[in-house]
């Protein structure tokens, strides 16, 4: 089917069979096989007196210690001691590249996978386990490490990261050229969110107020068992050019252009030029979640293929090539990573179930009289376990 | 088929596929109900058999989804939507609400909206946050939607092949812990019974508990706990929640003079107060004790971990039929 004149190029050749891998727009660093490339418009910059080996060896840590939360968390939802988990195999590189481009006063919104970014904020692992395990709804608090809470809801949270970056211009911190001032946003998600009202809502305001935001979606080429071309048929990143604003499509398992990428996107949102869609190019190798079963919808020879672009071993391969880290940090690595699992199984399996009548607590700044009533009577008919049973938990458990 | 022990899931997913066979203009719109089935596996292997043509993965997005089904159902489409969970129904409540249920009306009854939108709906699954709301009172507080509550595999093989038949829009709850719970027998010869119709599911003379969806078993369990200590419950599974089916309610409750209704909705609004205010205002003169509701504190849903406190359950039902005993 050829395009009628005056429509512009033909689609179907456009974003044809050659973008399969990535295509040529793909900005990458480090090849799978371990080899660092130029970029024209990108380069790999840890910063001024930073030594880069030793950035790049922090990375590798960073993935490896973050692939630990995601196995150990997989491991205890197999035991019973998570209802879910949300999987991240694969998508190391393009949530830890993210997450260490972020300086401390930037702003975080992620969707409910983010487990990698979560570690580069500094959050304690062990935080992320409660709301998977069901004893709460999200344990931190947002503002300490300007990490929001995970959001479920696909796509809601785009548009809180654009009004936070509203407030953040509001406030006069862009723009100022001080390092330490200038705020830029991320709001985090998927391929299969691109599609929510929500999220194209988030691309216009963010455009219409040249807001300080960083549109990060990782394109792991699923929602759940929809593949990519259900979503979109163009590239992703080329969405960004229709609502006013630049997107880019990076390697999203080579974590040296994720990191690149982003830095440069947030800065230029830190310095008031707005907003930026990045594609990070990337590939779900685990299950949607642990009660999803991706071998109904996908052939396993995909995975294969995309194990061969491995975001951790190309940069190990590196490392180990030029010299960079030897046997004693590789070790010490694995070594960090088995205390990690230790502390999570531990710290998951002592974690309480709260009270019940915790339920009633934060519906409101203060409890209304209404609900305090409905409290107190559930307490009372709790307690009438107790006389004929002789323990409340016994009652509670009912 | 006859004689066949299914699921409700099962049922439900032969309900389907049998409306599909009967009327080709019926088609399956959802995310993840294609190749996956749902991740429910309601739709299962009807993809495979009907053609993506009928059964449509959707991009992800909700509001998109009921839109588009209004004009499939415009061009004369019978659309059954699925949403993948209760709590994410709510990116189309717009759609549904000031399009879906008005297009009748404001058409003077020219455009029809033949229309299914199934919700599996309810806790109980120990699942993360906005996997287990109960939604119902929200829809049935919408004029120009009905909204029908499935408790069980014969009423969910009759009663989704009935929805889809139905020219109004029909909100169609499903309970989603009860999808692979109990297997009951089909039978196909067997006439089923009206769709907007209550039923009384367990006779008894003492009290009448009404309930609908996953909280039929909850009654059915009361009442049989109840019957060990002397106490005959009759239990009514509403089915229908807008329109209410009052007859066999009103029927019931001048015979008991008690009623509790019991739902894993919030109570303040919820379907029971207006099962309340009818019945009081119906059968005033037959009343023992006011009626009493059993059901979700004013609270969001609670982490799941904590989820059985919440939700009402044989004891608290229990506590409520004392607690009307003693008036
Ligand atoms: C509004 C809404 N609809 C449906 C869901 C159920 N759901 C959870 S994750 C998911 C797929 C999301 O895919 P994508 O955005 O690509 O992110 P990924 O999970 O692959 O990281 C769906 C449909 C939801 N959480 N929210």
């Amino acid at each position: 089917m050829t395009q009628h004149p005056g429509f512009g190029p033909d689609l179907a050749e456009v974003f044809g069979p050659a973008a399969q891998d990535g295509g040529p727009e793909l900005i990458q660093l480090l090849t799978p096989e371990g080899e660092r490339v130029e970029h024209h418009d990108f380069r790999f910059d840890p910063g001024a007196g930073v030594d880069e080996a030793e950035t790049i060896r922090g990375f590798y840590r960073d993935m490896v210690l973050t692939r630990r939360i995601d196995t150990e968390a997989t491991a205890l939802q197999r035991h019973g001691e998570l209802g879910i988990w949300a999987q991240l195999l694969g998508q190391e590189a393009a949530q830890v590249g993210a997450g260490r481009a972020l300086r401390p006063q930037d702003y975080v919104f992620p969707t409910y996978r983010e487990h990698g970014v979560a570690w580069c904020r500094g959050l304690d692992p062990l935080k992320l386990l409660g709301l998977f395990r069901g004893v709460d709804q999200g344990s931190w608090d947002p503002a300490e490490r300007n990490f929001g809470l995970y959001t479920i809801v696909i796509g809601a949270q785009t548009l809180h990261a654009v009004g936070y970056a509203m407030g953040v211009q509001r406030d006069g911190a862009v723009g100022t050229g001080e390092p330490d001032r200038d705020t830029a946003v991320v709001a985090h998600f998927g391929d299969g969110a691109s599609s929510q009202g929500d999220v194209n809502e988030a691309f216009i305001f963010a455009a219409s107020y040249n807001a300080p935001v960083v549109f990060f979606c990782q394109n792991n080429q699923w929602a759940i068992s929809e593949p990519i071309e259900r979503q979109t048929r163009i590239p992703l990143y080329q969405r960004a050019l229709g609502f006013g604003f630049p997107g880019v499509r990076v390697d999203g398992n080579d974590v040296l252009a994720t990191y690149a990428v982003t830095q440069a996107a947030l800065q230029r949102a830190r310095e008031g030029q707005g907003p930026t869609l990045i594609e990070a190019y990337t590939y779900r190798m685990g299950a949607h979640t642990t009660t999803d079963d991706p071998t109904r919808y996908r052939l396993s020879e995909d995975v294969e293929r995309w194990k061969l672009r491995d975001p951790i071993a190309r940069v190990q391969v590196y490392l180990k090539r030029n010299g960079l880290a030897d046997e004693a940090f590789f070790a010490a690595v694995a070594q960090e990573a088995d205390e990690l699992g230790v502390h999570l199984r531990e710290g998951c399996k002592a974690m309480p179930d709260p009270a019940p009548l915790s339920m009633f607590d934060h519906v409101y700044s203060e409890l209304t009289d209404e609900l305090t009533a409905q409290r107190d009577g559930y307490a009372a008919y709790l307690d009438t376990f107790e006389v004929s049973a002789g323990s409340t938990t016994e009652g509670a458990a009912r | 088929m006859s004689g066949q022990k299914v699921t409700l899931a099962k049922a439900l997913n032969m309900g389907l596929r049998k409306a599909m066979e009967d009327d080709p203009k019926v088609l399956v719109m959802g995310e993840d109900v294609g190749k996956l089935g749902g991740v429910f596996r309601i739709t299962d292997g009807l993809q495979k058999d009907f053609g993506e043509d009928r059964v449509i993965d959707s991009p992800l997005a909700e509001s998109g989804i009921v839109g588009t089904a209004v004009g499939m159902a415009l061009r004369g489409y019978r659309p059954v939507v699925e949403i993948q969970f209760d709590g994410f129904v709510y990116p189309a409540y717009d759609q549904i609400v000031c399009q879906v249920a008005k297009m009748h009306y404001r058409s003077q009854g020219r455009s029809k909206m033949p229309m299914v939108i199934r919700i599996p709906f309810g806790g109980g699954i120990g699942a993360v946050e906005h996997h287990s709301e109960s939604p119902e009172a929200q829809f049935a507080h919408t004029p120009g939607l009905k909204v029908v509550a499935c408790s069980n595999p014969v009423d969910g093989y009759w009663m989704i092949q009935q929805a889809i038949a139905c020219d109004d829009p029909v909100i169609f709850l499903e309970p989603k812990r009860q999808y692979h719970a109990d297997k009951a027998e089909l039978d196909d010869s067997e006439a089923p019974e009206p769709l907007f119709a209550s039923r009384v599911v367990r006779r008894g003379a003492d009290a009448t508990l009404l309930a609908y969806g996953p909280t039929v078993k909850t009654a059915l369990n009361a009442a049989a706990a109840a019957a060990d200590e002397g106490r005959s419950l009759e239990v009514i599974d509403l089915r229908t929640l807008s329109p209410l089916d009052m007859a066999p309610v009103y029927e019931s409750v001048r015979r008991t003079g008690r009623a509790v209704v019991v739902h894993e909705a919030h109570v303040n609004l919820g379907l029971g107060a207006e099962l309340s205010a009818r019945i009081t205002e119906e059968c005033f003169y037959s009343l023992e004790a006011p009626v009493l509701r059993v059901g979700g504190f004013d609270t969001p849903y609670p982490p799941s971990r904590i989820e059985e406190e919440f939700l009402p359950d044989l004891d608290r039902v229990l506590d409520a039929v004392d607690r009307s005993f003693g008036f």
